[in-house]
């Protein structure tokens, strides 16, 4: 179990040192800072003070070893912007982007879970056939169409519901739903395809052989085994929590972490998108951990293989 | 025979235009063993999963199946669950595969022993050791807490037994229970099986696709083609005087154990696929003894002498000689 967990933990630093490596490398070789923050017509004296005061001189391999340094001793830089400490930025925007994840994970879960299940236990019925209408569906539209869509209908044509912003919960309701939708699409094509290769396998009949009764065959039998690959699109959700609404948050104008990665890029505010990076291949890695885990935890045959 | 414990009659099953059984009539008396025969497609499964409602729902089945007074067919699912795995149980081909992989064997041999004994706790539990010692798994107590897949496949076959002898059944249904299994194991469970009936005196019916297993473990047999049954006898007849051409093909096909060595005879052609059967009997483009008459209707079963039928036109002729 301990090596188990260790082999875990060694290649989750990996995948962040590589996120964090792979994304200072592009963000520098896609324009200067100093250009774009200090704007195209500052004075070349100016805008040499700016890269002096940053360390933009210094070689690429250099900068790239002083700011790994930085990072290990817990420094994540400051914006190039404001001068405020990244992390701060980046933390005080976090709650914001929590309270449309959050729910829009609820939903996913609530919705899509159900309806997989109901769709594969009647397969091929209308019901099956409705869910996956409506799953296809959910899951092409992109968010910002369906947002649109949603912005469209109930804020300009009913006027139930503001268009974007953050004053109230009221506020939080499209983008919730934008985001809650599409994930519950395709989570409901997941469960469903998994539910319909459990509910195929000859130890379902042995429980009907036995005598049990079809709902105790579907909760006892099917769902266990179903959870197991369900869990890992669960996880992949529960990982982009704190990235997953750059989209909406544009469209819903939402001052999430989010909006601050699209502006941060914009700006080439360095150690904003950095900080913002390293903070969602944190979580993502963090969440394929718990997978990990769960898996051992679902399957028996996974936990000894590992142990 | 005297009063049946479970009668099957007129059994049809339609996969959706494709026939699978085209009327079986079949009968198994009270601690019996019936051993049911074919090539695989003809419908040894599908009859019995058939008559415990065990096939999936596109399945259009048609017929009647009578355990003691009640219809199975079409029965409240309250019922066929009271009856499967209590008064009939069931085992299967693949026994890796036929263990829930998540769940621990005591757990599942017990969930068993609470639906038809309404055991629960130390009690299921005590019972389920008793079970796996039984049917002769060693180390009984410690295996309760194994999971599948830590087992041989052997041993979840046995696993299996145990289940399914949970409910105290009338009668076993083994579908192709060694199939999987290497030759020793094989007369392993076979032993077993016949052992566990003479204890508990419940029927057995041994659904395989070799006569050789069926000859040693049951006391009759019926020999199924393309969804119906052409002959059934009691297993010496059925050696010493198999009368339709199938059975006598499949009996060649068979290595002689004593006598000179002949070369083993495969019988020609292939099954006729279920949505293209020929008119008449479905054997006659394989059969050597065919003739125009075969194909002008589906012979039925000819008593040739108490407990023997065949379904053959020329077994009705041998009965009337000219």
């Amino acid at each position: 179990m301990l090596r188990f967990f260790g082999f875990r933990l060694l290649r989750a630093a990996i995948t962040i040192v590589m996120v964090v490596s792979f994304a200072f490398v592009v963000l520098r070789l896609s324009g200067d800072p100093a250009q774009i923050i200090m704007g195209a017509d500052a004075p070349p004296e100016a805008i040499a003070a700016f890269r002096r005061a940053w360390g933009l001189e210094e070689p690429l391999w250099l900068q790239y070893f002083h700011y790994f340094g930085a990072i290990l001793s817990g420094d994540l830089g400051r914006s190039m912007r404001d001068g405020r400490d990244a992390i701060a930025l980046v933390v005080e925007r976090i709650p914001a982007t929590l309270a449309l994840t959050v729910p829009a994970l609820l939903i996913k879960l609530g919705l899509g879970i159900p309806a997989g299940i109901t769709a594969a236990l009647h397969r091929n019925s209308f019901i099956d056939r409705a869910v996956m209408m409506l799953a296809v569906a959910g899951f092409t539209v992109p968010s910002f169409v369906l947002g649109l869509l949603l912005v469209l209908v109930f804020a300009v044509q009913l006027g139930w519901l503001p268009s974007g912003g953050q004053e109230s919960w009221r506020h939080a309701i499209l983008p919730i739903v934008t985001m809650g939708v599409g994930g519950a699409a395709v989570l409901a094509r997941f469960t469903r395809s998994a539910m319909l290769e459990v509910l195929g396998q000859p130890y379902i009949r042995t429980a009907s052989a036995k005598g049990v009764p079809w709902r105790a065959v579907v909760w006892g039998h099917a769902l266990p085994n179903a959870a197991i690959p369900t869990v890992t699109i669960i996880g992949f959700m529960v990982g982009s929590l704190i990235a997953g609404a750059v989209v909406v948050e544009s469209v819903f104008s939402w001052p999430g972490v989010g909006r601050l990665l699209v502006v941060a890029v914009a700006n080439r505010d360095l150690a904003v998108v950095q900080c913002i990076l390293l903070l969602v291949a944190a979580t993502m890695v963090t969440a394929n951990l718990v997978v990990d885990l769960l898996y051992g935890a679902l399957d028996p045959r996974l936990r000894q293989r590992t142990a | 025979m005297s009063e049946p414990l479970i009668a099957l009659r007129g059994l049809t099953v339609d996969f959706g235009g494709a026939p699978a059984l085209r009327g079986i009539d079949l009968a198994v008396a009270p601690g019996e063993a019936l051993g049911l025969v074919g090539e695989s497609g003809c419908g040894k499964s599908v009859t019995w999963l058939a008559a415990l409602g065990l096939l999936p729902g596109r399945a259009r089945i048609a017929g009647s199946v009578r355990l003691g007074g009640e219809e199975l067919l079409g029965a409240p699912p309250a019922l066929l669950d009271r009856v499967r795995g209590g008064r009939v149980a069931m085992i299967f081909q693949d026994p890796a595969s036929s263990l829930n992989p998540v769940h621990r064997i005591g757990r599942q041999v017990a969930e068993a022993l609470g639906l038809h004994r309404g055991l629960r706790g130390a009690a299921a539990r005590a019972e389920a050791r008793r079970l796996l010692d039984q049917v002769g798994i060693p180390d009984a107590g410690r295996r309760l807490d194994a999971y599948p897949h830590e087992l041989s496949g052997g041993q979840s076959q046995r696993v299996m037994i145990a289940m399914a002898l949970a409910g105290r059944p009338e009668l076993l249904v083994a579908d192709e229970p060694t199939t999987a299994l290497d030759v020793t194991i094989q007369a392993q469970i076979l032993d077993l099986l016949g052992a566990l009936r003479r204890e508990t005196g419940m029927a057995l019916v041994l659904i395989s696709h070799d006569l050789g297993v069926v000859s040693e473990t049951c006391e009759r047999v019926a020999v199924m083609y393309a969804g119906r049954i052409v002959e059934e006898a009691p297993v010496d007849r059925l050696f010493a005087r198999p009368t339709h051409p199938y059975t006598q093909g499949l009996l060649g096909a068979l290595p002689p154990l004593d006598g000179p060595r002949r070369p083993l005879a495969a019988i020609p052609g292939g099954v006729p696929e279920p949505n293209a059967m020929p008119p008449g009997c479905a054997f006659a483009p394989r059969c050597p003894h065919a003739a125009a008459a075969c194909a002008a209707g589906v012979p039925a079963p000819v008593p040739i002498e108490p407990g023997h039928a065949a379904a053959c036109l020329r077994a009705a002729r041998e009965l009337v000689p000219a």
